[in-house]
């Protein structure tokens, strides 16, 4: 058995570890994954971000525009000195502006309007046969929108539309429930298979 | 630092890449690209950050003897990737990238399985039709399990169309109500970001 083995083997056990109870072997385990989690994001968002995007552009290049988001950035450390801290508002002021407006047109389109267009169906087709689930469709679009609408309050005939929004909605819930069990039973067996085949050779 | 210059440069920026939107000229798309690069940059430097508060955090939190072991393991971890990424570089079948596959991985994979025996404890404890709304989320959960497993397979044919028609249908369209909430909810918070109305962003009182 190689080391890769070994060490990915005794580190899933050790992981595995807490289904027992909170021990020093999986806290141990937990602190590894974070540090080594960490390390690893930091590398490669120094290398294709700060390297790729930033120092080499900057310097081999000379695009002097980049001094700004440099500069921006550096404030961002001022954060860690109470009388400085303040400045760090100005790179944020940046990202959250440029985030905002960048949201708009996308949400509108992407969220909003192409959701629409896809709920807004023919209901009858060319044959004269009704086309049962786009009306299913439409119909559980309008309840659980109507559900989510606060500003009426839920009674009579308007009530009994969000009531069956609910309907919907559980359905949803059910099914991203199902669907979120089946890929964590899924990893599972994986991790499994790993341990008793590859590692504990318990299996073939 | 004024609140004003905040909200000032808060203002600009989210019009200026608001405006490029409706705007097909080079001189538009290139500034918007350009944005777009400052953004990834400084928020690169914001993870820089991160990295500077976790250590010390994990510094300060090691004069407590019972947590000096676990945080010294996760600083070599944050130290060794760097260290390794600088010595052999990190390309495939470099130590790094070994670490990556061998320790991070593994790890990461075991804790996101780990969660399938706290989400079935949960739902055995929690899921009882108890109304009609608890029926249908149980019935529609059951029904994807089944369809999805090897234990549906004796009844699939049954089984797999109803979970299909009802993953397509009437949960997708309770899925686009949603959507088409989070799409007009983040419009007005963004529309409300860029005009200076909402500013828990800014911190401290309002």
């Amino acid at each position: 058995m190689d080391i890769s083995t070994i060490v990915a083997g005794l580190l899933t056990m050790a992981i595995l570890s807490f289904l027992y109870r909170d021990n020093p072997v999986y806290k141990m385990a937990e602190s590894l994954l974070i540090g080594v989690s960490i390390g690893y994001t930091l590398v490669i968002v120094w290398t294709t971000t700060i390297v790729d995007l930033m120092i080499l552009p900057l310097f081999a290049e000379g695009k002097l525009g980049l001094i700004i988001p440099l500069i921006l950035g550096l404030l961002m450390f001022s954060r860690f000195h109470p009388k400085t801290a303040s400045l760090s508002k100005l790179p944020i002021a940046v990202m959250i502006g440029s985030g905002a407006g960048v949201a708009i047109p996308v949400m509108l389109e992407a969220r909003t309007l192409k959701q629409i267009s896809a709920t807004v169906n023919p209901l009858v087709s060319a044959s004269g046969t009704p086309d049962i689930a786009a009306l299913v469709v439409l119909i559980g679009v309008l309840c659980t929108l109507s559900y989510f609408y606060f500003s009426r309050e839920h009674t009579g005939l308007f009530g009994q539309t969000a009531k069956f929004g609910t309907w919907f909605l559980m359905l949803f819930f059910g099914t991203t429930f199902g669907y979120t069990v089946m890929s964590r039973m899924s990893t599972l067996i994986g991790r499994m298979e790993f341990l008793l085949s590859d590692f504990l050779h318990l299996v073939d | 630092m004024d609140r004003r210059l905040a909200l000032i440069a808060c203002f600009v920026f989210g019009l200026l890449m608001f405006a490029q939107y409706f705007s097909r000229h080079p001189l538009a798309r290139s500034v918007n690209l350009a944005i777009l690069e400052y953004w990834q940059i400084i928020f690169a430097f914001t993870l820089l950050v991160g990295v500077a508060s976790f250590f010390r955090n994990s510094l300060s939190a090691m004069r407590n003897r019972g947590e000096r072991p676990y945080r010294m393991v996760g600083l070599a971890g944050l130290i060794a990737m760097p260290v390794l990424a600088i010595i052999w570089g990190i390309r495939a079948d470099t130590p790094f990238m070994w670490m990556f596959e061998n320790v991070q991985a593994p790890m990461q994979s075991t804790v996101f399985a780990l969660l399938a025996f706290f989400v079935a404890s949960a739902s055995y404890r929690g899921f009882r039709a108890r109304s009609l709304q608890a029926a249908i989320l149980l019935g529609a959960a059951a029904i994807i399990l089944l369809s999805r497993s090897q234990l549906g397979g004796a009844f699939s044919d049954v089984v797999t169309p109803v979970a299909d028609w009802i993953r397509n249908y009437p949960s997708m369209s309770a899925r686009r109500a949603i959507l088409i909430g989070i799409g007009l909810g983040s419009l007005t918070t963004s529309l409300r970001v860029i005009l200076g109305i909402e500013r828990t962003w800014l911190g401290g009182k309002q």
